[in-house]
């Protein structure tokens, strides 16, 4: 038997990236002795887990952590993955966050006074946690996926890496989301057959009045909406991520610019029958959501730009042509033909608590939490879907939820 | 906002939703609908009890309906075609839809009209073409709305009662039919 070693800090950090850095800047701010634990290196899901074409959907100028701006040539760019690596990589230097890279937490639990941690190097007794580990832990694939015949090949989005990867042949996207029309259109320029599987979906221009779209959502006070004020909390928290990519031309790429390029746009997926997938009927349903929602954000935009007396810096206001439904479209797709040849899932993802032993998760796997509170004294978080605000899960929007986090838990250290 | 009055209690339908956020297995519902042959292709449907809250339900009173084919089918007309129920359950369900999206939005509606089309090869239930699918092969709802509200509002509403439709989903996804002989 050896002698159990149990170090003694006053915060871990869960995860060293673009959250947990922001975190550990205002600890440092603060004075509050913490550590950053993170089970790879810095920014990891950024290096290993993220297709190659993919680049940050917010502008180079909204790239913005505690302290750091982005400097470049190009404000109006977008980050490629190695360039947002190189920036939070850059952001844990200047900030000198103590972080300890490859060391893998695989259990928190409640303590005396706080929480005990196990780790792939050692005992942790911390009297706080901030879990940092990010929503994205796990592709979310849907169950009907066990029953799609074995001539398929199945990839997930962090399996995924380039076009080259896949056999020839047709492939089917399963997903709207940024991710999913992404990998759309990459995959249709490879030459090959596409079709999309489109449930509920977010529609954006790219740009609007000759503005990043992003610019306005930030601007127009949209994406500072706080948690408390969303109507609908949990809904906004599952909305899939908006059909936008970041491109040099900056093209908006929704669903009407796929079909443009010859990508069949096809109902949600149900069910697999017979080697069958069955398709939902309601695809110009979701069309209409969509365009109808994205509508109602401009209007906000352009009530916001007449009072806030920017509507002579920016363009006319534009209204786009509703997305086109095909006159008809099909309710199965033979799986076992051979037309199909890759399924390439756009579902989503989900956080991992798995190393969690707290009592601090719902039925559906996500935190509780208030803001970043998490219900368990003691124990935070950050990163997450409308953590504190619309805009939260984004680098830009770090910074405000960090702070508030932070601020929560010192004033929780010094009432003890 | 003025007050508006659809007749739709909302304030229950939202506060059941926070309940049985909580409780999933009281949100489990059974319908039933019982069906007698009575001659030729007419058929007599009865619809009383449900179960659902956990425990058996009543509608106040026993519903009957009566189910035929038309003289062009050779039948007697004694009720509308099966397939015509399942118009009829569209119809409504989006109706209802539209007046509880309503009134949880503020918006007085003055009247809510719909035609709901279904097109139909019936070569597909003569066998007169396997290629030919038995049921619709697409079906059109016009709706005419009248309501203190913009065309987009009015969008708006129909748009999110086909989300939350019941009948609309049963329609465009498929759905588990298990049919045994007792």
């Amino acid at each position: 038997m050896g002698v159990q070693v149990i170090q003694r800090t006053t915060t871990v950090v869960i995860g060293a990236g673009h959250a947990g850095l922001a975190a550990s800047h205002f600890l440092s701010d603060r004075s509050i002795d913490h550590v950053v634990l993170e089970r790879g290196e810095v920014a990891n899901s950024w290096r290993r887990e993220r297709w190659d074409s993919l680049r940050l959907l917010t502008p180079n100028w909204q790239s913005r952590l505690p302290g750091l701006r982005y400097e470049g040539p190009d404000p109006d760019g977008y980050m490629t993955v190695s360039e947002v690596t190189e920036f939070i990589e850059y952001f844990a230097k200047v900030s000198r966050a103590p972080v300890r890279t490859g060391v893998n937490v695989t259990s928190v639990r409640p303590a005396d006074d706080g929480y005990h941690l196990t780790t792939s190097h050692g005992e942790i007794h911390a009297r706080t946690v901030v879990i940092a580990s990010g929503a994205c832990n796990k592709p979310a694939v849907p169950p009907l996926s066990d029953a799609v015949p074995a001539s398929v090949e199945q990839l997930t989005t962090f399996g995924y890496r380039d076009p080259a990867q896949l056999p020839d042949g047709g492939v089917l996207v399963v997903g709207a989301s940024a991710t999913g029309v992404q990998l759309a259109a990459e995959l249709r320029r490879s030459g090959r057959p596409v079709t999309v599987s489109v449930g509920e979906h977010v529609r954006l221009p790219r740009t609007y009045r000759g503005r990043d779209v992003l610019w306005w959502m930030d601007a127009s006070g949209v994406w500072n909406q706080r948690y408390d004020e969303v109507e609908d909390l949990t809904r906004a928290r599952r909305l899939p991520s908006p059909q936008l990519v970041g491109t040099p031309e900056r093209t908006t790429l929704d669903l009407s610019a796929l079909a443009s390029m010859g990508v069949e746009l096809v109902g949600r997926w149900a069910a697999v029958r017979d080697g069958r997938a069955l398709l939902s009927g309601g695809l110009r349903n979701v069309f209409s959501l969509a365009d109808l929602k994205m509508e109602r954000l401009l209007d906000t935009f352009d009530e916001w730009a007449k009072t806030s007396g920017d509507d002579a810096e920016v363009g006319p206001p534009e209204r786009f042509a509703p997305t086109r439904a095909p006159v008809s479209t099909p309710l199965q797709l033979d799986l076992r033909s051979g037309e199909i040849r890759t399924i390439v899932w756009a579902t989503g993802f989900r956080p991992d608590y798995r190393w969690l032993d707290v009592p601090a998760v719902d039925a559906k796997g996500q935190l509780r939490h208030e803001g970043g509170v998490v219900d368990s004294p003691g124990l935070y978080a950050l990163g997450l879907p409308v953590l504190r605000r619309r805009k939260s899960t984004f680098i830009y929007g770090i910074e405000d939820d960090a702070r508030e986090v932070i601020d929560h838990l010192a004033r929780y250290l010094a009432v003890r | 906002m003025t007050t508006v009055t659809n007749g739709v209690n909302v304030q229950a339908l939202l506060d059941a939703r926070e309940v049985l956020k909580g409780a999933p297995e009281a949100a489990q519902f059974t319908w039933r609908a019982s069906a007698k042959w009575q001659s030729g292709v007419h058929s007599t449907i009865k619809v009383q009890s449900f179960f659902g809250l956990g425990e058996e339900q009543n509608h106040k009173e026993e519903w009957t309906f009566e189910a035929d084919h038309p003289e062009v089918f050779a039948a007697e007309d004694n009720g509308i075609t099966p397939i015509e129920y399942l118009l009829v359950g569209l119809a409504s369900c989006l109706t209802g839809g539209i007046a509880s999206v309503a009134e949880n939005r503020g918006i007085q509606l003055r009247s809510v009209e719909s035609v709901v089309e279904g097109g139909h090869d019936i070569r597909g239930i003569l066998g007169a073409d396997s290629d030919v699918r038995n049921g619709y092969n697409d079906i059109k709802v016009t709706f005419n709305i009248d309501a203190d509200a913009s065309r987009q509002e009015i969008e708006a509403l129909v748009a999110q009662s086909q989300k939350r439709s019941a009948v609309f989903d049963a329609l465009t996804n498929p759905t588990n039919v298990i049919v045994e002989v007792a």
